[in-house]
């Protein structure tokens, strides 16, 4: 049989269904990032979507926001455990923003205010399962949690879902973000707990 | 799935730091060394097959199977109890790492470096700078830890014990200051981190670990008084 640990399990945390392998459910939104909050104001905000051949498509704040808004309930995984439950997000879906682009792309960089760069494949973006999102519960995305603007992809691990969001760079191939080079895993799937390499 | 597999590891060591923390030494065969500032996972499975797994820092670096971790008790929390107060030498448990590319010092380079610890915050920054003291560079280091009073302060004599090496270290008590202290206790304030810590200026490479409240309240701090945001690595306990 497999070894345990001696006197281990006196105490539990109810296991639910709902979570995937090792997360625990938490009620607050805890702030994971790399380094402190980037400042930036709504006026100066961007969107650029940039195709593997070079082509910007632009959105100031105003043309952003001006696009069919999605409302998305979903729960949320961080690698470092912590899961939250049915929360409310709106945003632009990332099929809105790449809709009409001529691509032979396979993945995307998603750049962020601040420097951060996270990869993601172009299936994980596309059909319904990715947005660029400005609103949570309700109000404007707090700036430690990613505002203006943050990317959901909330099927994967948060960090994919990029804080700061000021761009998607289209790539040939899945070349690894700043998280990735930094002991992250390619995809991060919470389910299979893909979290490090 | 994951690269990094499951090792078994048994408990050679355990002792006790502050009244609620302690360090646990692991014996892990197979362990491929870790660099400074990294943390590995730990997994615990009760006898019938229930499991937890947490993220704990590593306080040594380099080769070798011998792996300190140093745990200060969540008084509510699930696993940290456990470790402080009831695992023993020749207990089994599994770990996987090293982990996280990022909070991580090497030697190779000559950034002056600050080290901000709050709380067991200071386990990632004790391995920095042990590194530095055995690398014997000449980086100019300094680590300013806050803690709640003198007794909750871990690895202090270690700590202390370092400016031989050259690390200047800085302690804020936020509960309870030693009697003589003319600080007294309360909160690192803003102007005080300024005097503190090494000043943009000097380009410093700056490590922030702790309570994610703490470690926020720093990094925005240094934000304002001119570090730029890339020089400042945070890792957050949660
Ligand atoms: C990269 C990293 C490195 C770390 N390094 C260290 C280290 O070196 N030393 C160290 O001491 N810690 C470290 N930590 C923190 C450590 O991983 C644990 O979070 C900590 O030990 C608490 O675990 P626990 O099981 O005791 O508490 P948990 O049971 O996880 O509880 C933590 C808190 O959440 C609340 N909570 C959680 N789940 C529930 C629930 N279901 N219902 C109600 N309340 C809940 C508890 O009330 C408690 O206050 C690190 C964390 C990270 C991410």
């Amino acid at each position: 049989m497999a070894q345990f640990t001696r006197g281990f399990g006196g105490r539990r945390r109810e296991s639910n269904p709902e979570l995937p392998p090792g997360q625990y459910l938490t009620n607050d939104f805890p702030v994971l990032s790399a380094g402190p909050t980037p400042r930036v104001t709504r006026d100066e905000w961007r969107f650029t979507v940039r195709t593997e051949t070079g082509l910007d498509r632009s959105w100031t704040w105003d043309e952003f926001t001006a696009l069919p808004i999605e409302d998305v309930h979903t729960d949320i995984h961080c690698v470092t455990r912590w899961s939250k439950l049915r929360t409310h997000w709106r945003g632009v879906s990332v099929d809105t923003l790449l809709d009409g682009i001529d691509s032979a792309a396979v993945s995307a960089m998603a750049h962020s205010y601040g420097g951060y760069t996270t990869n993601v494949p172009l299936a994980d973006l596309l059909g319904g399962k990715a947005w660029v999102a400005f609103e949570f519960e309700g109000a404007p995305l707090a700036p430690e949690h990613g505002g203006p603007a943050r990317l959901l992809v909330p099927h994967l691990y948060f960090w994919k879902s990029a804080k700061w969001v000021q761009g998607l760079v289209l790539q040939v191939r899945d070349d690894p973000g700043f998280w990735e080079q930094n002991g992250y895993n390619m995809h991060g799937d919470p389910w299979l707990e893909e979290r490090y390499w | 799935m994951t690269g990094t597999p499951w090792l078994p590891a048994h408990v050679v060591d355990v002792r006790d730091l502050t009244p609620r923390s302690r360090s646990i030494v692991l014996e892990v065969p197979g362990w491929p060394g870790s660099l400074p500032g990294q943390h590995l996972d730990v997994r615990l499975t009760a006898e019938d097959g229930y499991r937890a797994e947490r993220s704990y820092s590593i306080a040594g670096f380099g080769p070798g199977e011998r792996v300190e971790l140093a745990v200060d008790e969540v008084v509510d929390g699930e696993v940290s109890p456990y470790l402080v107060r009831d695992i023993r030498p020749g207990d089994f448990l599994e770990v996987k790492g090293p982990l996280g590319m990022y909070f991580v010092w090497r030697d190779a380079d000559p950034s002056p470096v600050q080290l901000i610890a709050g709380g067991s915050g200071v386990v990632p920054l004790l391995s920095i700078a042990r590194a530095r003291a055995v690398a014997g560079t000449d980086q100019p280091f300094r680590l300013l830890c806050s803690v709640r009073s003198p007794e909750d302060a871990m690895y202090r004599d270690e700590i202390e014990g370092l400016e031989a090496a050259g690390v200047e270290v800085e302690w804020i008590y936020t509960r309870r200051a030693p009697a003589r202290s003319a600080r007294g206790a309360g909160r690192v304030r803003p102007g005080e981190l300024a005097t503190l810590t090494w000043p943009p200026e000097r380009h410093p490479l700056v490590f922030v670990c702790g309570p994610t409240s703490f470690v926020e309240y720093v990094a925005d701090v240094l934000v304002d008084a001119g570090h730029p945001a890339l020089r400042i690595r945070t890792e957050r306990f949660g």
